[in-house]
């Protein structure tokens, strides 16, 4: 355990010096927050302002969502909704980003081989990078999840609203599908990078994580389906075995062995 | 301290290994010589439990390869064919976090102790990215030292450093020799091999000679004779040449190179034949052979048994 924490620590003074890595983990949060706050403070304050898109733009499934509510509540929660969604591309992309700098990074330098010649495990290192990984994506993720929130109740007009973006919908996604979300996007990193030459290939190429989320958020703007909190359970037991499979290749890809003779 | 029976690693059609086995003693310094290629590296990660062998075993340190691999990780230190140093942080930075991993109890001593006996201490906040590659190559030795490991493996300490930086290294190799360690160098500069080793390998795939550096001078090969003369007449030459124990005979300048097997037995009846016709001898020696000569012809006579193997195969 000792080992794990060690690595994390070198790990994040590492790759934290590096520009590429600190504009992901500090600008895609800041726009996230700031982006569905800033709706929010234009759409509440205006008042009926929506009326106009609630009828026509908002997919005719997403006003079952909307009991209780009038149409200009019911539209600023879709938008702020959509946001949501945009919200998980942080668990996916910052570890994508730190574990393909991390581990192409020692790829180049040739420093994997003197770490695989200390006694530590490779369960030990594969544990210490992908959790330097996935810490800060999942915490960014949080954090900016509060700092969301505390903006909406500061700014957000509607009670209904409000009570609304502390559902159990938004909790599970947060705390539970942003996890699951970042250990599939290290996975990914560990096997693209155990191929790839350069960090910044490794991290477009497994940027493509991102894609089935792409595909839902789209989804549920052309009305294909709905985000519901049955929805997300699925998506939560799929990810789970997602999750196993891919870490489950990734642990076999991160061999001593396989390290230094297959990865070129 | 370290033995290896029929040690042998292939990748896929490529045998990297063929059949190695040697038995170090503690203490020594090894040296294990062969070209680019060899196998000399693929050597060093199975001893050093970083990779399996295809098939043999090793023990190192009573360790069996494979089995307790963790204890040999322990034990042993490993320069790597490069330094591997992580270039953002600080040489102090480097070794603390090699310490954690290898477990040493007084971190902030032992890197105080291995940064000063490498020249870095005054250099220890800087990053290792801007070091020297001489510098680096210190770094990476003092790294394979924090631990106090009774087994060092060295794969190519000198081989990327200008022969200044490459001089200092060999320097402190030297210098470990009185610390009891047993030291492990692979390299295919002899002349490293022939100052630093107690005993060489000499290695292309297969094991080719093992011995101390003076003996392998001596044994594998005949002796070459030199006749200092007043002048060289081709007759002398002729005359030596149709001896029955000559090997060859070379005129160079005043003086007569003769390759014999047994030069006490030989000598006199060269000399002899020499005067006869009508030499005058200023004096004899012997032609102190490199090493290198040796090694090249090992090197040269094992790949044409190669090559005289694959054309049988094939025929
Ligand atoms: N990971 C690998 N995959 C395939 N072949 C390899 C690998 N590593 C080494 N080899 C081959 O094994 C042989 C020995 O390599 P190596 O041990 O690096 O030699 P040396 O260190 O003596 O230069 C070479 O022919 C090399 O191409
Ligand atoms: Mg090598």
């Amino acid at each position: 355990m000792d080992k794990i924490w060690v690595i994390m620590r070198k790990e994040w003074s590492e790759v934290f010096k590096n520009r590429f890595v600190l504009f992901t983990v500090a600008f895609l949060p800041l726009i996230l927050v700031a982006l569905p706050l800033i709706m929010l403070y234009f759409t509440g304050s205006s008042g009926g302002d929506l009326s106009g898109l609630s009828g026509t733009d908002m997919p005719t499934r997403f006003a079952e969502l909307c009991g209780g509510m009038t149409e200009s509540e019911c539209g600023q929660y879709f938008l702020v909704s959509q946001f949501m969604l945009l919200f998980m591309l942080m668990p996916l992309a910052i570890p994508v980003t730190i574990a393909s700098y991390s581990i192409v990074g020692e790829k180049t330098t040739h420093t994997l081989e003197p770490v695989l010649a200390t006694p530590v495990t490779t369960l030990e290192l594969l544990a210490g990078k992908a959790l330097a990984a996935a810490v800060p994506g999942v915490t960014v993720t949080w954090i900016g999840f509060v700092i969301f929130e505390v903006g909406a109740h500061l700014i957000a007009t509607s009670p209904v609203v409000l009570a609304r973006l502390t559902e159990p919908l938004w909790l599970l996604a947060i705390f539970l599908i942003g996890p699951l979300l970042a250990i599939a996007s290290v996975s990914v990193a560990v096997m693209v990078s155990s191929r790839a030459h350069d960090p910044r290939v490794a991290e477009q190429l497994s940027m493509l994580v991102i894609l089935p989320l792409l595909a839902v958020f789209f989804g549920q703007i052309a009305g294909l389906f709905l985000i519901n909190e049955k929805l997300i359970m699925w998506m939560a037991v799929a990810l789970v075995i997602i999750d196993a499979g891919l870490f489950a290749f990734a642990i076999q890809l991160f061999q001593r062995e396989t390290i230094l003779t297959r990865w070129k | 301290m370290i033995q290896t029976e029929n040690l042998t690693k292939r990748f896929g059609d490529i045998l990297a290994v063929d059949d190695l086995t040697l038995e170090l003693e503690a203490g020594e310094v090894f040296g294990f010589l062969g070209p680019n290629g060899a196998g000399k590296t693929t050597t060093i990660r199975m001893l050093t439990a970083l990779i399996s062998p295809t098939s043999g075993g090793a023990t190192v340190l009573g360790w069996k390869i494979g089995q307790e691999d963790g204890q040999i990780r322990r034990r042993v230190g490993i320069l790597t064919e490069s330094p591997g140093l992580y270039e953002g942080l600080s040489a102090e930075r480097n070794l603390a976090f090699f310490a954690r991993l290898y477990e040493v109890e007084d971190i902030a001593q032992q890197v105080e102790r291995y940064l000063r006996m490498l020249g870095l201490w005054d250099r220890r906040a800087e990053s290792a990215g801007t070091f020297s590659k001489g510098m680096r190559q210190k770094l990476a030795i003092a790294r394979a030292l924090l631990h106090e490991p009774q087994a060092l493996f060295l794969d190519e300490p000198t081989s990327a450093l200008d022969p200044e930086a490459a001089h200092m290294v060999r320097e402190f190799i030297a210098s470990l020799k009185h610390e009891g360690r047993t030291i492990f160098l692979c390299t295919h500069n002899l002349d490293e091999a022939d100052r630093l080793c107690d005993r060489i390998a000499v290695f292309n795939t297969r094991l080719l000679a093992l011995d101390t550096p003076t003996a392998l001078r001596r044994q594998l090969y005949e002796r070459t004779m030199v006749f200092h003369l007043r002048q060289v007449d081709p007759r002398f030459v002729e005359r030596v040449r149709s001896l029955p124990f000559v090997r060859t005979v070379r005129s160079m300048d005043d003086k007569l190179l003769v390759a014999v097997d047994d030069p006490e037995d030989n000598n006199p009846t060269i000399v002899r034949s020499l005067v006869e016709a009508g030499a005058e001898i200023q004096f004899v020696g012997e032609l102190r052979r490199s090493l290198e000569d040796i090694y090249l012809k090992l090197i040269k006579d094992n790949e044409e048994v190669g090559s005289g193997n694959g054309d049988r195969s094939s025929g």
